[in-house]
């Protein structure tokens, strides 16, 4: 395993706001899920996720709520709003068209 | 729908912020939990896969801050966290701290207490319905000679009828009355007003208690009424509201009582007890004249009329009274002035330089605070470097020093406002004279405008040092700090820049207080022209109805000074309708039949007095010319009179005047008066020239006012007693007034110029005494930091008496730029204090040359400490300190 890439600013809000789209998730699971489904290549570094969690909990698209974990201990579980779920379209959009965007430049180069 | 989620989760950070930690904690620590348990299940063991998780999680705590910086408030918790620290230090240091906040506290008391004075007084609009269409309308004179002339009873009468510009207009006369009781209370003379029925109705000021006056109250034929201040109801009656309806006497003649004024009602100042109807109580032929100059005028503007226009009017109307009445003291112009304005005219200036020199003072006092926060921040010159080499950055500790300095200036100002009370509760008590001093207290805009201040003075404080504080050459500062050479030139610099700003601002100080000093004593030693040491004075008030013929009025005036000559200790008594010092009160024109007519328009004007025979020897007038009056002289016969000096001078230029005529123009009959003495000068008013006066006899008997003057020996205030037991033995329900020494009506007359002047005093040595501790500080701190150097220096032989001076010379510096600036700038201010002056010019040399030698002096005083220790280093001493 090569070493983590670092995430690209800005996209860790787009990834935690993806990642809860299925489902309430606490923090640690949130970073495993994301660690997992790209296949190893994106590791958040764990402690920034908690700043950016607490970040979008203040803007309102996602909630969180008590509630018990897999291993029958108290852990804070987070889900989307309506306002995240729009969020969440609305920066997908974004990344679909910058990621393009980057794709047509490194191409035609 | 997201907002209400964002003030939820907003208002939850603020109230259960603790509980919102607690969870953080709980949040990361299941993390963690989870992490070790996987990693122990990938087979580490339990302490390898602590430290595994920690290096993926990362530190802790500085995570947790960098969540919790993300929720609301976060900012509210820092800056508790800065005042804390802040507090902390300032705790450390407390001589600093108490000095610092002492400074603040007497800057801005004394700025809060005259702001309260300046907005109650100047500012805040009368307390009566549209005031801004409420003004007072005066007689002028078309060539500007005089603006504020009160107006003649035929001449309102001439306004009201064709002035188109006003909705209302009043008329009204201060007056007083001899209240006597009913039910054995004693006899008082009361404050009164009397005006037109209307002038109420005009303040939109309704009766607490009864009814407001009618129209058919307001005529000479009418059943005499009385309305009572709030203040005599509660006084004198005991509030009982049974008083209406009810008759009392005011100058033995019965009035009824139609209603109370409310408690809130103390136009125009609160020592008014009556209210009466004015053409009930003045003659109607008095109202018709255009020459008798007595009343004031309130009126109410229509909607959308202006000032100009309606001056323009009213002096239209004004100019064709004149042209109708080419002859006697009629005028040809008006002039309208904002009601507001026309009451505080006469403290208006003065109220202004002693605010302006408040101002001066806490920016003195800013001053000072910043010099001492730079010395401060000098001292911690090496802390400040090490904690920027450590990365705090310098956002961060400019806003700790701003929050150390607004600690200080709040503190300041809390003690401050307690300043600001205490003062205005003596201001309140010693000026009653002040109008409108009842309405003075502390609202909600003065407590605003302080916030402003502590704000503004904290800022002003702390960013001078905090600026200044260079932490760019990190490692020169270490580098110097570490090995005490005078670095630092900067930080001195800057205080030195300080320091001859606050010099320059004291030195304006002093001489604005020095000019009204000096002003101030020309005005008291000013010589009256009679005795005024060891005289006692009173108003005695005969009223109409005992004393209705001219017999009984001569009589008892003649026993009156003929027993209070013969008391023990009495040197001399005499009565005159005016004394010296207690102003015009009347004057009359007349003509001189020896000379030829005057033209068309000319008057001869003179001061009116009535006085007795014995009045000239009594109050040490000198007999210039002539003969005095005799006391034969009296009723018909009294067809003498004496003039003074200036009349003399002014109307009989190269001629005697001794058996020459005078014809005043008195109203009916116009007799004609002899000539028979000229006496010496005597002023009405200090600040004022002598101003040519006729002595009429009092003995003709025409008047009931009378105030009687009492000469002794000894403490004139010890003959009061006895005098008010003869006044007693004459006429048992006779009222005295106004019970004063000579010298305490001169000091009545001076009482704003004195006021002025004390104040400007203590302001100018307040601020003398923080400019001294400021030049002390600044050299002592120089002297500190270079004492290694002085130290070389004598090591290498330099004299004591040339380090002395080379000290001296770093000390007064800036004191001798302080000087030339505030020197400079005291030109432009004394101009402002023109007005204010009396004898005593704006640049006066002695003034300037006193505030400067004193100032050099007191700079000199505060430099020698400091300078002398420096020469008395010893080099070995100091070579080894380091």
């Amino acid at each position: 395993m090569g070493k983590p890439s670092d995430l690209v600013q800005g996209t860790l809000d787009l990834l935690i706001l993806k990642t809860l789209s299925l489902e309430a998730k606490h923090g640690w699971a949130i970073a495993k899920r994301i660690q997992q489904v790209s296949g190893d290549v994106l590791q958040v570094q764990q402690g920034s996720l908690y700043p950016a969690l607490h970040r979008l909990e203040q803007q309102g698209w996602i909630k969180a709520r008590w509630a018990e974990s897999e291993t029958g201990r108290q852990a804070k579980f987070y889900s989307l709003t309506a306002a995240g779920r729009k969020q969440l379209e609305a920066e997908t959009a974004n990344w679909n068209r910058l990621s393009e965007a980057i794709n047509i430049v490194v191409q035609e180069a | 729908m997201r907002w209400l989620h964002k003030l939820s989760m907003q208002l939850r950070m603020l109230f259960f912020r603790g509980k919102e930690d607690a969870r953080l904690n709980d949040e990361l620590r299941f993390h963690l939990e989870q992490q070790i348990a996987e990693n122990i299940a990938a087979g580490m063991s339990a302490e390898d896969a602590r430290h595994a998780a920690l290096r993926l999680f990362g530190n802790p705590t500085a995570l947790r801050d960098q969540t919790r910086e993300t929720w609301n408030w976060n900012w509210l918790e820092q800056l508790w966290r800065d005042i804390r620290y802040g507090a902390r230090t300032l705790a450390r240091t407390p001589g600093f701290s108490i000095i610092a906040i002492v400074v603040m506290a007497l800057g801005i008391g004394a700025n809060v207490a005259l702001m309260t004075v300046v907005r109650s007084v100047l500012l805040k609009p009368l307390p009566f319905k549209d005031t801004d269409r409420l003004v007072r309308l005066y007689e002028a004179d078309s060539h500007g000679a005089f603006q504020d002339n009160v107006v003649a009873g035929g001449t309102f009468a001439a306004w009201k009828t064709q002035a188109r510009s006003f909705d209302d207009m009043a008329i009204t006369q201060r007056i007083d009355y001899n209240l006597s009781g009913a039910g054995g209370q004693l006899p008082e003379l009361a404050d009164a007003y009397t005006a037109s029925w209307n002038l109420l109705p005009l303040l939109g000021v309704q009766p607490a208690v009864g009814r407001n006056f009618m129209s058919s109250d307001d005529r000479p034929n009418a059943a005499a009424v009385v309305m009572l201040s709030w203040g005599l109801w509660k006084r004198r009656y005991g509030g009982d509201r049974g008083i209406v309806g009810k008759s009392i006497l005011l100058d033995a003649r019965p009035y009824t009582v139609i209603g109370i004024l409310p408690a809130w009602f103390t136009y125009p100042d609160a020592k008014v007890q009556l209210w009466t109807a004015l053409y009930h109580e003045k003659p109607p032929w008095l109202m018709q004249l255009y020459v008798a100059h007595n009343f004031d005028v309130v009126a109410r503007l229509k909607p959308g009329v202006s000032i100009q226009q309606a001056t323009a009017e009213l002096s239209a109307i004004q100019a064709q009274i004149r042209r109708q009445f080419p002859d006697g003291p009629v005028n040809d112009a008006a002039n309208i002035r904002p009601m507001l304005e026309a009451e505080v005219l006469s403290v208006k200036t003065g109220l202004y330089v002693v605010f302006a020199a408040t101002g001066c003072l806490l920016l003195i006092a800013c001053l000072n605070v910043a010099n001492l926060l730079v010395a401060r921040s000098a001292a911690r010159r090496r802390e400040t470097a090490i904690r920027s080499a450590l990365g705090g950055s310098r956002a961060r500790l400019i806003r700790e020093r701003l929050i150390e300095s607004l600690i200080l200036s709040f503190a300041g100002g809390a003690i401050g406002l307690f300043f600001a009370s205490l003062i205005l509760h003596w201001l309140v008590s010693a000026r009653d004279d002040i109008p409108r001093a009842d309405a003075i207290h502390i609202d909600g805009v003065v407590l605003l405008f302080t916030l402003g201040i502590m704000l503004a003075c904290g800022f002003f404080a702390g960013l001078i040092p905090a600026m200044s504080s260079n932490d760019r050459q990190i490692l020169k500062t270490l580098h110097e700090s570490s090995r005490s050479f005078s670095g630092g030139r900067g930080s001195t610099r800057l205080r030195q820049l300080l320091l001859a700003l606050e010099v320059g601002l004291t030195v304006m100080l002093l001489i604005g207080a020095g000019l009204l000093l000096k002003s101030y004593r020309q005005l008291r030693s000013v010589d009256l022209g009679c005795a005024t040491s060891h005289v006692l004075t009173m108003d005695i008030n005969l009223p109409k109805v005992e004393y209705d013929t001219a017999a009984k009025r001569v009589s008892f005036f003649e026993q009156l000074q003929e027993r209070v000559r013969q008391l023990p200790g009495v040197l001399g008594a005499g009565l005159s309708t005016v004394l010296p010092g207690k102003g015009r009160m009347r004057d009359d024109v007349f003509t001189i039949p020896e000379h030829p007519p005057l033209p068309r328009g000319q008057v001869l004007d003179a001061s009116t007095r009535f006085v007795d025979p014995g009045y000239f020897q009594a109050m040490q007038i000198p007999l210039l010319q002539g003969r005095l009056l005799r006391p034969d002289e009296r009723y018909a016969r009294a067809l003498s009179v004496v003039v003074s000096e200036s009349l003399a001078r002014e109307y009989f230029p190269g001629e005697n005047p001794i058996g020459k005529h005078i014809v005043p123009e008195l109203g009916e009959g116009n007799p004609s008066y002899a000539i028979v003495g000229v006496v010496g000068d005597t002023l009405e008013d200090l600040s004022m020239p002598a101003f040519q006066t006729i002595y009429y006899p009092l003995y003709v008997g025409t008047e009931r006012s009378a105030m009687l003057a009492v000469r002794t020996a000894n403490d004139p205030t010890a003959i009061a007693i006895p005098v008010q037991k003869v006044i007693a033995g004459l006429d048992r329900n006779l009222p005295v007034a106004n019970v004063l020494t000579m010298d305490q009506i001169i000091g009545q007359s001076t009482v704003n110029e004195s006021f002025d002047t004390k104040l400007l005093l203590a302001f100018a040595v307040l601020s003398l005494v923080l400019a001294a501790v400021g030049l002390f500080g600044v050299l002592s701190y120089i002297v500190a930091q270079r004492t290694t150097e002085i130290g070389v220096r004598i090591a290498l032989g330099a004299q004591r008496k040339q380090v002395l001076k080379l000290m001296l010379l770093d000390g007064l510096r800036p004191a001798i730029a302080g000087l030339v600036i505030g020197v400079a700038a005291s030109v432009g201010a004394s101009r402002l204090l023109e007005s204010l002056l009396f004898g005593t010019h704006p640049f006066d040399p002695i003034v300037f040359i006193a505030v400067c030698g004193i100032l050099l002096v007191i700079a000199a005083l505060a430099c020698a400490m400091p300078a002398w220790k420096a020469s008395r280093v010893d080099p070995m001493q100091a070579l080894r300190t380091e």
